[in-house]
């Protein structure tokens, strides 16, 4: 295998992470509330379709992918509406808007399918890093998306553990009666937070029409948002341990399309044999295998996973 | 358990400001009044209790005061000011501090986040905001560790937590629903401390509670409510005691129930060999017990909460595996028995969880009430819904229950009539057995004293009851054998005829000779 095949596998490996991070991320944030937002798959298809016209249209990147971020923002206000203001099923609610989120993107994209990509991202080099052998044209050599991500990351995880906003945002995925009853508004916590991850899953779907794949299909998530609903379980509910997990969820995500043409043989098994479709599912194998190992633990101490999660609140007379 | 006497007692140091003054509160809820002409004064820098029997309305009042309920009527004054508060916020924002009965803790968070939840600084400088709860919570004697998480706690940590939080947002008034009820005799005592060093400072403390010996021991002043109304406001508790109390409280003076004296002589019906069983975290609880309970016999089980008496319970009940010994209820080995096994070999069980293991709280009163004999109730393949009904009649007949509505939740009813629909539901069908897990906590003295005297009577009726309580004298009185139980293991077996107390509270406390 050569040196130019790794590291254009671990290039894909990041691209790939930064996309589900960012979904997985905004996923997170809503979760950590208490609300369960199934619907990431569809807003990333709605950002992603409207993110590439509006790209299209004003022939600038960053302005597609403000409107896709807005956009998946406004999907994500359907649930928010649904599942946190009238208090109805996030599960119902959630896949709702995934399969509402799919078709009305196809509908609005029909004529997008044909519209020639050229206002898309490119990769900006980082001057003095990106001439780093490996690291270099891994880590700095990418889009700006990629670094916005890390960024974002590092912002999620410093608002949620060290200010008044992180900690109410926390006390209300544990308990909305307990901090109902200090002040915070359980409402316009839980809903913030649902806005925020929808902008995220937009953002996400934008990635992948404006960068990953530089244009739109129907069909163009292809489930990567399925993958950062179970990313957010495989990391456990924490910004860094999601990183890592998108880091190897992005790994199997671009070996996938790539394995079938590697000369490489581990242990006598010859690589490019194992099946496409079965790294497809590694995610999820491991995601369960994380659940088994949190139930485990959970004998001995809380589980990570926020204690309403999916639970309405309503404040209640006796 | 009640506060030591002289761990708190000193007159109150309140110049006569009064602080809170709730006036003819008027507070209805769907087919109940709770309060009506409810009054509350209370004075800077004094403890005051607020006596009543359950269902009497304290609870109602105080939740009108922390912004919990808004009242149908009446007016609430705060420092002179009269106040209107429609959220919990607002009664914070006044200076209202309340510690419910049930914890509002995130049990994730550590004790510092929980205490600043709601009033943070904007950015969360740890060492800095942990520095200040520690020395807050040494200003009032709460020993507490500001950077653990909450889950490891004890019940009278949490209760800490709670009270700092109060005192974190500067409340000059703090709400205390049955702060005792959950503490060891220690943790009381320590907490009479730290309410008195609060008045001390000029704030004041509202002290609910039942138990009238920790009253007279740690309150300046009381209000009595019954049946939602204010009935007497003493303003001094000096030259005041227990019976003057429990009259204002029930308007006359309640008999306690005794068993008779008869000597139990029936064949064993439920017989405990070497039992040992693991807690909820998977630790020992229980180790090599051994209990007999003979037929029309009543063996009390006396310890300080936490030492094995819930596991013991869920453990006899089929709730919790044993890991060791055998068990024989009414001759039959139920060692490994499922639930429903030991019911039809003739279990009664009555938990201390009336409203979460013994009743389902959002089903109505019909369904909670056949749950244990439905399959008698069938018609073909259906359940007999009139025959469900008429079942359900007949046991709130039985056992006067007040209901409402038969299909309203369940958990629209009081304490004591809950507690009287399980007890009546688990006696149905002629049980040999009873397991009775703290059935009088929390009632009223009317409800104490209909859940004592089905327990007598089951005993006359042949039954062998296993009694587990925390109240001393209820098991004193009831009684024919006495076990006490100290981490997890029999620490003392006694005759409640002759043993004192004190003799009792020293096994208790694992310090027994025996």
């Amino acid at each position: 295998m050569s040196e130019d095949a790794v590291i254009g596998l671990l290039v894909a490996t990041v691209q790939f992470a930064t996309l589900v991070y960012l979904a997985g991320l905004g996923e997170l944030i809503a979760e950590r509330s208490g609300v369960l937002n199934l619907g990431v798959e569809g807003m990333m298809a709605m950002g992603a379709v409207t993110g590439f016209m509006a790209a299209i249209a004003t022939g600038r990147p960053w302005i597609g992918f403000a409107v896709a971020a807005l956009v998946g923002m406004a999907t994500a206000g359907v649930h928010a509406l649904v599942s946190v203001i009238m208090g109805a099923g996030q599960v119902v609610s959630g896949l709702a808007i995934t399969i509402g989120g799919l078709g009305f993107a196809a509908f609005i994209g029909q004529d997008a399918v044909r519209e020639r990509a050229d206002a898309v991202f490119t990769d900006q080099s980082i001057v003095g890093l990106s001439d780093i052998p490996w690291a270099g044209p891994i880590l700095f050599d990418q889009p700006p998306v990629v670094y916005l991500a890390g960024i974002l990351g590092i912002a999620a995880w410093f608002v949620l553990t060290r200010t008044r906003l992180g900690l109410a945002l926390r006390a209300v995925g544990e308990s909305a009666s307990t901090t109902d009853s200090v002040g915070h508004s359980v409402t316009m916590l839980r809903s913030s937070a649902v806005l925020i991850g929808g902008a995220f899953a937009g953002a996400a779907g934008a990635f992948l029409s404006l960068y990953m794949a530089a244009g739109w299909t129907e069909g163009l998530i292809a489930g990567r948002g399925w993958i950062a609903v179970a990313l957010v379980i495989f990391g456990a509910w924490r910004p860094g341990r999601l990183a890592a997990g998108s880091l190897l969820f992005g790994f199997t995500l671009a070996l996938q399309p790539r394995v079938q043409t590697f000369d490489l043989s581990i242990f006598g098994l010859e690589v490019n044999t194992i099946s496409p479709a079965l790294l497809g599912i590694l995610p999820f194998l491991l995601t369960v295998v994380v659940l088994i190992a949190i139930s485990f633990r959970a004998r001995h101490r809380p589980s990570p996973a926020p204690a309403a999660l999916t639970l309405p609140y309503r404040r209640e007379e006796r | 358990m009640s506060v030591s006497g002289d761990a708190a007692v000193s007159p109150g140091t309140g110049d006569g400001r009064v602080v809170v003054d709730l006036r003819s509160i008027r507070k209805e809820f769907p087919g109940v009044v709770a309060c009506d002409g409810a009054n509350l004064t209370v004075r800077a820098g004094t403890i005051h209790a607020l006596l009543g029997e359950n269902g009497a309305g304290k609870t109602s009042l105080v939740n009108v005061l922390g912004g919990v309920y808004l009242p149908g009527a009446g007016q609430i004054w705060v420092h002179g000011t009269q106040r209107q508060f429609h959220s919990p916020a607002d009664a914070i924002a006044a200076g209202i501090g309340m510690v419910h009965q049930e914890f509002r803790l995130v049990p994730t968070l550590t004790v510092f986040e929980n205490v600043v939840l709601g009033s943070a600084p904007r950015y969360l400088d740890m060492g800095q905001i942990i520095e200040r709860v520690s020395h807050l919570a040494a200003t009032y004697s709460l020993q507490i560790d500001p950077s653990r998480p909450v889950w490891q706690l004890s019940v009278g940590e949490r209760q800490r937590v709670e009270i700092l939080k109060a005192l974190w947002r500067d409340a000059d008034v703090l709400v205390l629903d049955e702060p005792t009820a959950v503490l060891t005799p220690a943790e009381a005592a320590a907490l009479g401390l730290t309410l008195r060093s609060m008045a001390d400072r000029g704030r004041s403390v509202i002290y609910i509670s039942h138990k009238l010996d920790e009253v007279l021991s740690v309150c300046d002043e009381a209000t009595v409510l019954r049946n939602g109304m204010t009935v007497a406001q003493p303003r001094s508790l000096v030259g005041i005691d227990r019976s003057d109390l429990a009259e204002m409280m029930v308007g006359e003076a309640a008999a306690a129930i005794q068993r008779p004296t008869d000597q139990p002589s029936g064949d064993i019906v439920l017989e405990l060999a070497g039992i040992s069983a693991l807690s909820d975290r998977g630790l020992p609880a229980l180790h090599a017990v051994d209990i007999d309970v003979r037929a029309g016999e009543i063996v009390g089980i006396a310890g300080v909460s936490g030492n094995g008496q819930r596991e013991l319970a869920e453990t006899v009940a089929g709730l919790r595996p044993t890991t060791a010994g055998t068990m024989h209820l009414a001759g039959v080995e139920v060692t490994g028995a499922s639930p429903r096994a030991r019911s039809r070999a003739g279990l009664a069980y009555v938990p201390e969880d009336r409203l979460g293991v013994g009743l389902a709280p959002t089903m109505s009163v019909v369904d909670n009430a056949v749950v244990r004999s439905y399959r008698s109730m069938r018609r073909r393949m259906m359940l007999d819904l009139q025959g469900c009904e008429d079942f359900c009649r007949r046991l709130i007949e039985r056992f006067g229950v007040q209901v409402g509505r038969l299909h309203e939740p369940i958990s629209a009813l009081s304490g004591g009539n809950l507690q009287r629909l399980l007890l009546g539901r688990e006696l149905t069908g002629e049980p040999k057995v009873l397991v009775a897990a703290q059935p009088t906590r929390g009632l009223d003295v009317a409800g104490i004293a209909a859940i004592q005297s089905q327990i007598v009577a089951q005993r006359a009726a042949g039954v062998g009851v296993l009694l587990i309580s925390e109240d001393l004298d209820e098991l004193l009185a009831l009684s024919d054998r006495l076990i006490v139980m100290y981490e997890g293991q029999v620490a003392a077996r006694m005759d409640p005829t002759q043993a004192t107390r004190a003799e009792v509270g020293a096994a208790m406390a694992g310090t027994a000779a025996a």
